[in-house]
Formats: structure tokens, C-alpha cells, sequence
């Protein structure tokens, strides 16, 4: 026996109590959808998880109609304090229940238990925590004395964290005063649905929180909605222009977190070893399906051959395999869609002439996988050096000098993250001030904290999520005009308010 | 070691240094190797620190931990009898099962040597070969505050009395005051005092006490330093000082010991000494090996824990495994 080959240490299932069926949670509770159901599955071996309902368009309208209700009847007009009760209840909820929804997580979206358990979860209950302590101190939000909510907030989130992009779009918004509709991806909604199950607990009032669940023909739905005064979207670019196409003249405001193809510079002077972990955690965590992952890597020419040598050691001591096993590091790939782009992505680079090397790791034989692989000889122009792959794929590209980086790291149309990896503190601010991103790492990668305001330049989007900031995207000031809302229902504002 | 292989040794650390041992010479080759970022270190070692080692690995590594530590006494009051007192535990570790292997090596002052190899008597050995070796330490432990001269017959003593292994403290004034060439020499010297007659040496393991050099560089520099200069095993803490061995810490130092082996082949071994007190922190350790330097690195002779109340923690736990439920501290032995 080798050591290394650790025994199994599945974490146990039996802490879930799933049901067969869920359906859509309106108004406080559960009911059947309209649209035909469907089946959410383990990615790790494709097995049936449960069956899931599918809102149409009047289950989306009678979710919206439950919110406004909820927003025009009880959320406006409570106090923040109040408001913010439910919030930390909500906070205390979810990490009593950790282990259930960290499991819940890894079982539907296949990412490693290690990951759900040690950073998605966690960071959930950080980022309620913290917009509960906002929800009585809007005044210091920046926008003058009682500024006032939006109403309804429609959000679309996807499937990389299903609940912690959950708990960025709905901790806010509820902070802030305003009721949501969210819509969670397809392949993902199961942490939702127990997250519906938790504002129960919590008592939450009907309708200040509806989930409707289904395909994209849902989101589109819940976003041209014409109740609907916000729309917060994240997922792929293509999307989010369709999305700011569909709200453009409604008077809707709109948040859109995109893709990336984030450059991470490891300069000559880098602390190599952590900036190999750096590397690793920036495109390896969550399969690398992590809009701000930190697909390009910028490597100095003069440590290019080593950082590559340390890379590959490193890569090949990552454990791929049972999403529910605590020792593994690599999980499952979240669909066959999203597994084929990744394998289409990879070929494409090979026949652009790029040297792919993929770590040595037994597949399984169901579900969807993928091995770490790493490109070397990545030209600028080459497609794996454009596109986002969004799965477990880097791109290493090289450098002579800090300009020839910044010039690097900047030509791409999205700009979400970036890293910086040198020992010297200077060149950190120099090059940070000269990267059009959104957020900038220094010696680390893939950091989150509720406190700090995360988003994008160009086609990654517009708005920024988390902080102060954040809570700017669900509020408006005391003094502007209130939507003027139509016989119909549709809101229309007057040009003040728009500008 | 033969006086040949000394030779080599000093002409290699020469080669890839490009020059002279001095100081300047140390000072641009230590301050040329790649910082430390103290966050990104002790987050790997945190990750490494979360891996679940259950069932049969978890009784694989229990035993593995045994066969790796060096059984250790050190104080002011230590007396024959306690010496021959914790010998017994080192062959015996579990009274009630002889299946339990017995721990790698006794380590005790200078003078109790004797006391140590008369007690063991058949069974002192080479732990691969089933016998239980005799550290000793030497060199004014634990301060090192002492002459050279001092130091030098500190250690040609424990050797002569039939130490095998020899735990040796570095000049750590001497360290943090840029005086590498000096710290250097002392090493080299040291290591010229673990030869016995019959031209075979003592191994030497050189403590860092990693709790005074405070920073991750500096401990980096530390163990690069001590290996060019012959080190064969290059060693946390005295245990007399705080912090002693941190994860984090073993980790670099683990770091410094792959690179040494991509750099020349060559297999260094680390110990981690003082503070780790429980199975559950020594398992960590090995997963921290396995993963960093490779499996290879889990044998006696290149990777040893110093410490003393570890053994009867580890057994317990072993005990708990064997039979399903926990028993209790009046269930394993003192020594």
C-alpha cells in the first residue's frame, strides 16, 4: 500500500433529507410549476437527484406579482433593524446547516466537498452577516439621509456557486429593502431550493424571497418582466448582452458580472512557491469554472522553464474524483455541455500549435471529467488565449519586461481579475494601477470577503457586487423620482430619474 | 562518511556557490533564492493540514509515526535511571501489544550516551534494521553560546562515547548578524567532529531553532545554509524555545529539501521537533512529506519527529483503532 493513496473519506449523505420533487417557492411556499419538470443530476456519475419544477411565464408573473406585494405590503415598510434580524437570522441558519447544504452543493454542482465546505459555505453566511449589519445604516451608504429601495429585484444567477452567487445577489437586495424573484441555473438549483427551506425556518415574510426554477426561457421571462425595477445577472457574456439589450429603455436598472480571461503575472522575483499554489488555485479551484479564474498565466521568460518544471510536479499530486470525498481536489466538470466546450477549447489549442499537457489521473468512467492540463508556447493570438474555457485548462504565455505584462494582461475585451506575483511591494502598485480589471490579487488568487467590491471593465460587465458598493446596485437616493407605474403594470420613469 | 566524501562535499557547496564559503559570498547566493510569502505558505500548509487519513491509512500512519520518532529526554534532571527508563519505552512503546513497532531513535544530552547504548545493548542499531539509534545533542545545546573549540569536543565526546546521530545547534547571533561564513564554518567543523575512528561519521542533524530566526527568509536561508554545509538532516527546534516546529514551517523546510534533491540528488531529511503532541498534528506532518518531497521521505533515516509525549497520544489512538473504543492515560505507559 502507498500512503498516498489515502483511504476513501467520503462525507456522509445521510445529513440530506432531499425530497423526491421540488417545486417553485412563491409566496412563502412551495407549489407546482407550469413548465415541464426536469431532473437535476450529479455531474460526478450522472445519477438522478431529484425532480425539479419549471416556471413559465404565469409562474414567473405570479412570483413577481407575490414580491411586489411583499414589497409594497410589509418589506418597505420595515424597519431596518427589523430587516436586518432576518438577515443575521438567516446567517445563523445557514451555518447551522452547513454540512447539509456543503454537501447538497458538491452532490448537484460536483465540486469537491473541500471547496463547498471550506469556501462556498462559509462565505455565504460571511456575506448575509455582513449586509445584515448594512440593513439599519443605509444612511452611511453614500447616497444621503434614507435612501430608498428599488422594489423588486429579478435576479439570474449561475452554476459555478449556485449559492453563494445566491447570497451576492439576495443579501443585498434584502439589506437594501427591496424583494426578489431569483431564478437559479438549471443544472443547479438543489442549495437554492434548501435555501428556500431555511427563509421558512427563519420565518422570512411571504414573498420577500420567491425561486423560480427552470431553463433560460425562466430567466428571460423574470428579466423583460415589466414589475421587475432591477435585474442582477451573472453568467456568460453572450447572455448578459441580451439581457442589457432586453432592459435597455425600461427604466430597469441592471447589474451584469460576465466572463474573464484573467492574466496572472508571475514576475522573476515571485516567492515561486506560493506563486505555484497561487497558479494552481487560480485556474484549478472549482474545475476552474470561475469567471475570475486566472486562465491566462504571464510568466517571466527568465523563470518560465522552472515555474512550468514546479507546475507540473505540483499538478501532479491533485486528487480527481468523488466530489464527496474529503480528500479531493479536482472534481466533476457541471454538465456535458460545459465539458464539451472545454474538450472543444483544448482541441483547438493543440491544432493552433500550443504543447498541452494534462496531469496523469485515472478518469471515471461516468459523469463528466476533465484532467488539469496546462498549454505552454500560448501565443497572444491563439484562441485558448482569448476565450474564456471555463473548465480546468491554463494558458501560459510569457514576458520580458513589466510593460510588455501590463500590455499582455490588458489586451483582452474582458477585464474581471487579475494577479500580481512579486516580492516587491512597489511594482505591485505600479502594475495594479495599469490593469484594467476589476479586482487585482497580489501574491494570492481567488480571494472573497463580503467587505470588498467585486466586478468588471469591458465585456465583463458593468455594476459591482459586495461591500459598499454592492449595496449602491439595490438603492437610490431619498431625492429621485419614484417609477411611475402604467395600468399595465409597466413602469415608466421620467428622463430625471434615468439620469 | 569517509574523509573523501567530506572533501566533495565542500568542493561541491563551493561549486554552486561560485566561490569561497564567506560571508559574501553566502550572503549574495542565500539572499539570491526566492522569497517567502508568509500568507500563500501557511495556507498551503493550512490545505495540507484539512486531508481526512482514515482507517487503513489512519493505521498505517500511526505505526509509520512511531517507527519515525526520536524518543527524546533533555532536561537538567535527567539521571541513568530516567534515561534507562525511557530506552524501555523506545523498545516497548505498548506493553500490552508487541506487535508495536519501536520508535526510530532515544535522544539524549552527551553525557547520558552511555547509559542510552548500555540499556538498549543487542537492540542498539540502525532503525532500518529494526534497532533503536542514539541521538545525542551537542554543540552547548541549547543556546549554542559557547566557544567553537567547546562545541567541537562537546561533540567528538557524544561521538566517542557511541552517538550516532548528532543534533547540533547553529550560532543563531551569528545568523542574524549576516555572519553566514561563520555559521557555515561551524557546521563544517562540526560535521569534521562526527567521524569516528574507523572513518564512518555520525549523522548530523542541524537545529535551526526556527522560533529565533522569526522569519519564513531567514529560515529559508537557515536550512540552505546548513545543508551546503553538510548538514544530513536539518532540524526545527531545541523545543526549549517558542514557537518550536510549526506545519508551516516543516513545510518550507521540506520546500528547501526537494529543491536541494532536484539541485544535486541528494536526500536530506527533516525533523520537526517541540510542540507536536498529538496524532492527529503528526499526521499532518506526514501528509505534509508524502506531499511535498514524496513517500521516499517517510523512513527513519530521512524524516524524524523529536518529541516525547507524542508516542503514548499516537498509541492510544492506535489502541482505539484496534479495539473500537478509547481507553485511557493509565492504559499506555510513562516513561
Amino acid at each position: 500500500m502507498t500512503f498516498l493513496e489515502y483511504a476513501p473519506a467520503p462525507e456522509s449523505r445521510a445529513i440530506l433529507q432531499l425530497r423526491d420533487e421540488y417545486g417553485l417557492f412563491i409566496d412563502g411556499e412551495f407549489r407546482a410549476g407550469s413548465g415541464a419538470s426536469f431532473a437535476t443530476i450529479s455531474p460526478a456519475d450522472e445519477s438522478h437527484i431529484a425532480t425539479i419544477a419549471s416556471a413559465d411565464e404565469a409562474d414567473v408573473d405570479a412570483a413577481v406579482a407575490a414580491a411586489r406585494r411583499a414589497y409594497d405590503k410589509v418589506w418597505s415598510r420595515m424597519s431596518g433593524r427589523d430587516r436586518g434580524k432576518y438577515l443575521f437570522r438567516i446567517a445563523r441558519l445557514v451555518q447551522e446547516r452547513a454540512r447539509e447544504l456543503a454537501v447538497a452543493e458538491s452532490l448537484d454542482n460536483g465540486k469537491p466537498i473541500k471547496e463547498s465546505r471550506d469556501v462556498d459555505v462559509p462565505l455565504v453566511a460571511a456575506w448575509f452577516f455582513y449586509y445584515a449589519g448594512w440593513a439599519d445604516k443605509l444612511d452611511y451608504a453614500g447616497l444621503g439621509a434614507a435612501p430608498k429601495a428599488l422594489g423588486v429585484a429579478g435576479q439570474v444567477i449561475p452554476w459555478n456557486f449556485p449559492l453563494l452567487m445566491l447570497a451576492w445577489k439576495i443579501a443585498p437586495a434584502l439589506a437594501a429593502g427591496n424583494t426578489v424573484v431569483l431564478k437559479p441555473a438549471e443544472t443547479t438549483p438543489l442549495s437554492a431550493l434548501l435555501f428556500a427551506e431555511i427563509l421558512q425556518q427563519a420565518d422570512l415574510p411571504p414573498g420577500v424571497v420567491n425561486i423560480v426554477t427552470g431553463a433560460g426561457s425562466t430567466g428571460a421571462a423574470l428579466v423583460r418582466h415589466p414589475d421587475v425595477d432591477k435585474v442582477a445577472f451573472t453568467g456568460s457574456t453572450a447572455v448578459g448582452r441580451e439581457i442589457a439589450k432586453t432592459v435597455a429603455g425600461t427604466g430597469k436598472k441592471v447589474t451584469l458580472e460576465l466572463g474573464g480571461k484573467a492574466a496572472n503575472i508571475v514576475f522573476e522575483d515571485a516567492p515561486i512557491d506560493q506563486a505555484i499554489e497561487g497558479i494552481v488555485n487560480g485556474i484549478f479551484f472549482n474545475q476552474g469554472q470561475v469567471c475570475c479564474a486566472g486562465s491566462r498565466l504571464l510568466v517571466q521568460e527568465s523563470v518560465h522553464d522552472e515555474v512550468v518544471d514546479r507546475l507540473k510536479a505540483r499538478l501532479s499530486t491533485l486528487r480527481l474524483g468523488d466530489p464527496l470525498d474529503k480528500n479531493t481536489d479536482i472534481g466533476a466538470i457541471n454538465s456535458r455541455e460545459q465539458l464539451d466546450r472545454i474538450r472543444e477549447l483544448s482541441r483547438i489549442g493543440e491544432e493552433e500549435g500550443a504543447q498541452r499537457w494534462s496531469a496523469e489521473c485515472a478518469i471515471p468512467d461516468r459523469g463528466f471529467w476533465f484532467a488539469p492540463t496546462v498549454f505552454t508556447g500560448v501565443q497572444a493570438s491563439h484562441r485558448i488565449a482569448r476565450d474564456e474555457i471555463f473548465g480546468p485548462v491554463l494558458s501560459v504565455l510569457t514576458f520580458r519586461t513589466p510593460a510588455e505584462a501590463i500590455a499582455k494582461a490588458n489586451n483582452t475585451p474582458y477585464g474581471l481579475s487579475a494577479g500580481i506575483w512579486t516580492e516587491k511591494g512597489s511594482r505591485i502598485l505600479a502594475v495594479a494601477d495599469r490593469l484594467r480589471a476589476g479586482v487585482v490579487w497580489a501574491n494570492t488568487f481567488n480571494r472573497f470577503d463580503p467587505s470588498s467590491p467585486f466586478g468588471g471593465y469591458k465585456e465583463s460587465g458593468y455594476g459591482r457586487e459586495g461591500g459598499r458598493h454592492g449595496l449602491l446596485a439595490y438603492l437610490k437616493a431619498a431625492g429621485a423620482p419614484a417609477a411611475v407605474r402604467s395600468r399595465r403594470g409597466e413602469p415608466t420613469r421620467s428622463k430625471k430619474a434615468d439620469s | 562518511m569517509t574523509s573523501t566524501q567530506l572533501q566533495t562535499l565542500s568542493e561541491r557547496a563551493v561549486a554552486l556557490l561560485g566561490g569561497e564559503p564567506d560571508d559574501t559570498t553566502l550572503r549574495r547566493y542565500l539572499h539570491g533564492l526566492p522569497g517567502v510569502d508568509a500568507v500563500g505558505l501557511e495556507s498551503r500548509a493550512a490545505g495540507l493540514g484539512t486531508r481526512s487519513i482514515k482507517t487503513t491509512s489512519k493505521a498505517w500512519a500511526l505505526d509509520k509515526i512511531i517507527q519515525l520518532i526520536d524518543l527524546t529526554t533533555l532536561e537538567g534532571a535527567d539521571t541513568p535511571g530516567k534515561v534507562r527508563s525511557l530506552v524501555a519505552k523506545a523498545l516497548t512503546p505498548d506493553a500490552a501489544d508487541p506487535s508495536c513497532p519501536r520508535v526510530a531513535a532515544v535522544c539524549v544530552y552527551g553525557d547520558m550516551v552511555p547509559y542510552a547504548i548500555d540499556a538498549l545493548g543487542a537492540a542498539h542499531g540502525d532503525p532500518d534494521e529494526g534497532g533503536v539509534s542514539v541521538a545525542a545533542v551537542a554543540t552547548a545545546f541549547p543556546s549554542g553560546r559557547a566557544s567553537l573549540g567547546i562545541k567541537l569536543a562537546d561533540t567528538a565526546e557524544a561521538v566517542a562515547n557511541g552517538a550516532d546521530e548528532i543534533d547540533m545547534v547553529i550560532d543563531r547571533g551569528a545568523f542574524l548578524s549576516g555572519r553566514y561564513g561563520l555559521v557555515f564554518d561551524q557546521i563544517a567543523q562540526v560535521k569534521q567532529a562526527c567521524r569516528r575512528e574507523d572513518g564512518t561519521s555520525a549523522s548530523l542533524k542541524v537545529i535551526l531553532e526556527t522560533g529565533e530566526l522569526t522569519t519564513y527568509d531567514n529560515i529559508k536561508r537557515a536550512s540552505w545554509l546548513a545543508i551546503l554545509a553538510g548538514g544530513d538532516f536539518i532540524k526545527t527546534s531545541t523545543g526549549k524555545v517558542q514557537p518550536a516546529a510549526t506545519l508551516p514551517t516543516t513545510l518550507l523546510m521540506l520546500e528547501v529539501v526537494r529543491d536541494w534533491h532536484r539541485v544535486t540528488g541528494e536526500k536530506i531529511g527533516v525533523k520537526p521537533a517541540g510542540g507536536i503532541r498529538t496524532s492527529k498534528d503528526a499526521i499532518k506532518y506526514l501528509v505534509t512529506v508524502a506531499e511535498t518531497v514524496g513517500e521516499e521521505w517517510l523512513q527513519p533515516h530521512l524524516f524524524r519527529y523529536g518529541a516525547s509525549s507524542l508516542l503514548n497520544d499516537v498509541l492510544l489512538q492506535r489502541q482505539k483503532l484496534a479495539t473500537g473504543h478509547y481507553s485511557g492515560a493509565d492504559y499506555v505507559t510513562i516513561d
